[in-house]
This record gives structure tokens, C-alpha cells and sequence, in this order.
């Protein structure tokens, strides 16, 4: 236990660590859900037998955009958009660069989720919104986005579940946070007690984000 | 009133056309209720579709009160939609929103004012009996509850036609009694034009004035309750007034010829049966019988057998005389279907026998 208090690389490194990973997490969920849910949407929209079908679109964006990016490895993917991060942030250190490959990695995962959130969502409140003289917009909003809402916000718990993952990984080439520092004292310098102290501190984060969005997820749910 | 003219819709599946909607006329008159019932693969959901202008018809017209709706254009589409309210089998209502919720959501789409939505949604659901349920969510109510919310919901918007799709198909029989009332009573009160399609007959008996046969997109049948019910050859009397299976009765009557016979409004209530058997001097035996109210009107089906050497030429023209449809038919007579399948068809020969029925029939072929 006195190990632990007297490590310098616990005491002095590991809080500026949880921040970046924080930060790394926060940030990348941000714009996760802030692109990812409308593009969700628009996937289910525009498929053919949806509200407005739009074939083309629908296939250049499902097929292409959404199928490629989820098929190239995270690892693969972060490093290859090391130059856009640069372009974006001007820099490719730290976590707020590591946050646009984190974003771009899990935007069309959760993108995804949502499509798939919507499609379960009875065509019969569809047809009596439309029938009521709801416009498809107000179908969006009041319908489908409404009525799923509660598995919404578990696939965005999911995302942000992988999101940690993710983080850890984008630590090793410059985003810096937990993933580094179990990297670089607890592998590189066989530093066994930072590596059980990140362990234990990530299994912790994915806990509390797990049991966070399980709770909000349930007390939205009137099913 | 709604009116609806040659309506046809043709779907289009690869490269073959399925008409859905072979040419269908129709018109409900204010304040009245009329049912279309048929199998499913009719076109039910086809013309319920066309009707809410979910689907635009390939052809013909639907109108209310002399408005064309099937021809708006996109951008009026809403409105005029709004001039229909829908029940579905479901209720399909949203099960993030209360009953209160579900009722405001035609009112929100409009943009009413907050209070104004208030009051009407409180009225709606005293309206529908049910008061104090403003703040249960769908989960929480049993399926006629969430039934009257649908129907209030369909209210809202205040339309002047209620379109009910299958309304009490997915309750038990004694909540389908009462929401039939309730579309009854809202109807008379609202003055509502209704139409509900079904395949249960018994909805049709309770509450609809009119009735139409819906087969292979066609109306094959249709008319008031009342003078459908006394159509003895008619699809749908067969289904309004259905007789259970019967067999001869063993003893002398055992040979005698079988009638079928309807009684419709003031002649049920003469005594023809005593009347046949005095006039005749004859003995007859009741086989199998069944008695409805319909539209309002007394209505008797019954199968009855003559002694044997009787006058069934006397006797079915002392009925004809009476204003009662009668006619004679073959001895062994199975159960009517709910209604029939199919159209009947014109090669086989006719169940009824006219004169001796001792060959085996369709009909008796079926429960041997």
C-alpha cells in the first residue's frame, strides 16, 4: 500500500492521466453523438421503404462511408488519420487531436446502433403519426427518435464503453491519458502496481458510464 | 359523407401488375356506420391505405362531404388527412407519451396552444370514459382502455369521418362489445361519418347500419343491414344470419322436403310457421334456426322440414305472399362459414337443389 502512495509516477502522472482520458472520452462522445445520431437517422430515413427513400445515397453512405470506415482496424485508423487531426487541431499530440480519430473511428459504429434502434420501432406509430398529419420531420422528432430513446441511449453507452477502449489505444501514438501510462511505466519499465492501478481504473470507468446509462435508459422507459 | 368512386389500385411487382383494388364504390352517409368486411388478401388494408392517402390510388376518387381527396396535391396532403381519423387494430399509440400525451400528439402537430390543448384533451378522454387515466402510460392500461385512447386520439383533430381498421380484433369479446358501443354512441353524438373494416361479423351485426362484401378488390356485395339480412340467396345473409348443421329428423318426417326460410322485419312477427302448417293442414319440424336484431329489424333464419307428399310449390308461394323469402334446399345442410371464401363458382352447380336433393352436394361433401 505504501507503494503505491510513494510511486511518483502514481502520485504525479496518474491525475493528469484520467484527465486526458476524460477529456479524450468526452470529447470524442460529444461529436460521436452529434454526427453519428443524425446520420443514423438519415441511413434509416432514406432506405428504400423508408420515410424518404433515397436509394443512391442511402447506398453510397451505408455501403461505402459507414461499411469501410467500421471495416479498417481502430489501430489502422488512428494512425492513418494522424495527418487529418494535425490539419483540424494543429497538432497531433494530446487528447484533443487523438479525439478526431476516436470520433471518426466510432461515428459510424454508433451510427449504426441508431439505424438499427429505429427499425424497431413499430411501423404502426409511423403510419398513425402520418395518418394524424405529422410532416417527416415531426415523424423524426416525435416518433422515432421519441419512442426509441430509451435503447438511444444504450447504444450511445455502448459507444462510449468502446470509446474508453479506444482511448487507451489512441494513447500510444501521442493522445496520451491512461493507455500511455500503463504503456510506458507499466509495460516499458515493468511498473507492475501502475499497471494494476490503471487496470482496476478503467474497469471502474467502464462500471460507472455502464451503470450511468443503464439507469437513465430504464427511467426513460415506459415499454 | 364519404364518398368514394371506381377506386383501383394497381401495385407493381417486378414486372407483373397485382390489382388490389378492382374498382370499388362506395358511400357512407353521415352519421352512419358501415362495415366492409371480407378476408384477409380482400383488399382491406389496400383500400384502409387509399383512404388515409398512405397510398395514392391508381384511379377514381374519394371525397368528403364533396371534397376530393384523393387527388390534393403533396403539399395539402396533411390537411386533408387530418379530415380523417384513423383506429387501428393496435391502437398504435406512442408508448413514450401518457394517455393525455398520445391524445395531444394530432393537436401538437398543429401547434395548438397549450391550454387550448388542455382542455380539449381532458374532454376527449371523459369522452371515451376516461377520466383519471391523463397521466397512465400505454403499459399501464388494458387493451380496451388503450383503445378508447386511440379513439380519442383519432377524435382530436375533430374529423368528420372515423376510419376504424380492424377495431376489436385483438380483444376478448366482451371489451369488443364495448368499444363497439362506444364508436355507436360517438357516431350518433358526433354526428361521424364510419366506416370499419373487419372480418368479424359479429362487429358488423352490432353496430353498422350498411355492409359491404369485400372480394378479390371487388364489392361483390352490399347494402343496408336490413335488406342485405333478407337476401336468402345473398352472400352476406348466409353470414348474418348463420343455421348450424342439421340432419333429417328420423320418423316420417323423415322424407320430406327441407325450406330455408327468412322472416325480415313486420313479417317476423307473424306466426307464418303455425300459419303454413294450419293453411296446409301439414306437420313441420324446426331443423335449425337463428334470430338477430339487425339494423333495428327482427330477423329469422330458419330450416324447417314438410311432411312428406306436402305442397312445397303451395307452401313456398303462401310464403312468397307473405313477403318472406323462401326456397327449398337439399335435406343435409352444413353449417355457413363466418362468409364464404370464394366467389361462388359458376361451373359447379348450385348448392341449393331445386328439386329432389339426393345427390350429394358441395355443401355435404364437406362435412362427411
Amino acid at each position: 500500500m505504501n507503494d503505491f502512495f510513494s510511486n511518483p509516477v502514481l502520485v504525479k502522472a496518474l491525475p493528469e492521466a484520467i484527465i486526458e482520458t476524460l477529456q479524450m472520452v468526452g470529447i470524442s462522445a460529444f461529436f460521436t453523438v452529434l454526427v453519428g445520431l443524425p446520420l443514423g437517422v438519415f441511413l434509416h430515413v432514406s432506405a428504400p421503404g423508408g420515410l424518404r427513400p433515397m436509394p443512391v445515397i442511402n447506398r453510397i453512405l451505408s455501403d461505402i462511408v459507414v461499411n469501410i470506415t467500421r471495416s479498417i482496424p481502430f489501430a489502422i485508423l488512428m494512425v492513418a488519420l494522424i495527418p487529418l487531426a494535425r490539419a483540424l487541431t494543429g497538432t497531433s499530440l494530446g487528447p484533443v487531436a487523438a479525439s478526431v480519430s476516436l470520433s471518426i473511428g466510432t461515428i459510424p459504429f454508433f451510427a449504426r446502433l441508431v439505424e438499427t434502434c429505429l427499425r424497431d420501432v413499430h411501423h404502426g406509430k409511423i403510419d398513425a403519426a402520418q395518418v394524424m398529419g405529422s410532416t417527416n420531420m415531426q415523424v423524426i422528432s416525435k416518433v422515432l427518435l421519441r419512442e426509441s430513446l430509451p435503447p438511444l441511449v444504450a447504444a450511445a453507452t455502448t459507444t462510449v464503453v468502446t470509446l474508453v477502449g479506444y482511448s487507451a489505444m489512441a494513447g500510444l501514438v501521442g493522445g496520451g491519458g491512461l493507455g500511455k501510462l500503463a504503456y510506458n511505466y507499466g509495460f516499458q519499465r515493468f511498473d507492475v502496481s501502475v499497471m494494476i492501478v490503471t487496470i482496476v481504473l478503467i474497469v471502474v470507468l467502464v462500471q460507472v458510464i455502464q451503470l450511468v446509462g443503464e439507469r437513465i435508459s430504464r427511467s426513460l422507459d415506459h415499454r | 359523407m364519404i364518398t368514394v368512386t371506381d377506386l383501383r389500385k394497381v401495385y407493381q411487382q417486378g414486372k407483373k401488375e397485382v390489382v388490389a383494388l378492382d374498382g370499388v364504390t362506395l358511400s357512407v352517409p353521415k352519421g352512419s356506420i358501415h362495415g366492409i368486411i371480407g378476408h384477409s388478401g380482400a383488399g382491406k388494408s389496400t383500400l384502409v391505405r387509399c383512404l388515409t392517402l398512405l397510398d395514392r390510388p391508381t384511379s377514381g376518387s374519394v371525397s368528403i362531404d364533396g371534397t376530393e381527396l384523393s387527388s390534393v396535391r403533396d403539399s395539402e396532403i396533411r390537411a386533408a388527412r387530418r379530415r380523417i381519423g384513423m383506429v387501428f387494430q393496435h391502437a398504435n399509440l406512442m408508448d413514450s407519451r401518457t394517455a393525455a400525451g398520445n391524445v395531444a400528439h394530432p393537436l401538437e402537430l398543429v401547434k395548438t396552444p397549450k391550454d387550448k390543448t388542455r382542455t380539449r384533451v381532458a374532454e376527449l378522454l371523459k369522452l371515451v370514459g376516461l377520466e383519471g387515466f391523463e397521466n397512465a402510460y400505454p403499459s399501464q392500461l388494458s387493451g380496451g382502455q388503450r383503445q378508447r385512447v386511440g379513439i380519442a386520439r383519432a377524435l382530436a383533430s375533430e374529423p368528420e369521418v372515423l376510419l376504424c381498421d380492424e377495431p376489436t380484433s385483438a380483444l376478448d369479446p366482451a371489451t369488443t362489445n364495448e368499444i363497439l358501443d362506444l364508436i355507436q354512441e360517438l357516431t350518433s353524438r358526433l354526428q361521424l361519418t364510419v366506416l370499419i373494416i373487419t372480418h368479424e361479423m359479429n362487429v358488423v351485426k352490432r353496430v353498422c347500419n350498411s355492409v359491404s362484401l369485400l372480394s378479390r378488390g371487388r364489392i361483390i356485395e352490399h347494402g343496408a343491414l336490413e335488406d342485405v339480412a333478407g337476401e336468402l340467396d345473398s352472400q352476406l345473409a348466409r353470414a348474418l344470419l348463420p343455421l348450424p348443421p342439421s340432419f333429417p329428423l328420423p320418423g316420417p318426417l323423415q322424407r320430406g322436403p327441407v325450406l330455408e326460410i327468412v322472416f325480415s322485419g313486420d313479417s317476423a312477427k307473424e306466426p307464418v310457421l303455425t300459419g303454413v302448417a294450419r293453411h296446409f293442414d301439414m306437420d313441420i319440424n324446426v331443423l335449425a334456426g337463428s334470430v338477430e336484431t339487425l339494423g333495428g329489424q327482427q330477423f329469422g333464419h330458419l330450416r324447417v322440414q314438410l311432411a312428406e307428399n306436402s305442397d312445397v310449390d303451395g307452401v313456398l308461394g303462401y310464403l312468397t305472399d307473405r313477403g318472406i323469402s323462401a326456397r327449398r334446399v337439399a335435406p343435409v345442410a352444413g353449417a355457413a362459414p363466418e362468409f364464404p371464401d370464394t366467389l361462388p363458382d359458376p361451373d359447379l352447380p348450385d348448392p341449393v337443389v331445386p328439386n329432389q336433393g339426393l345427390h350429394p352436394t358441395k355443401e355435404q361433401g364437406r362435412h362427411e
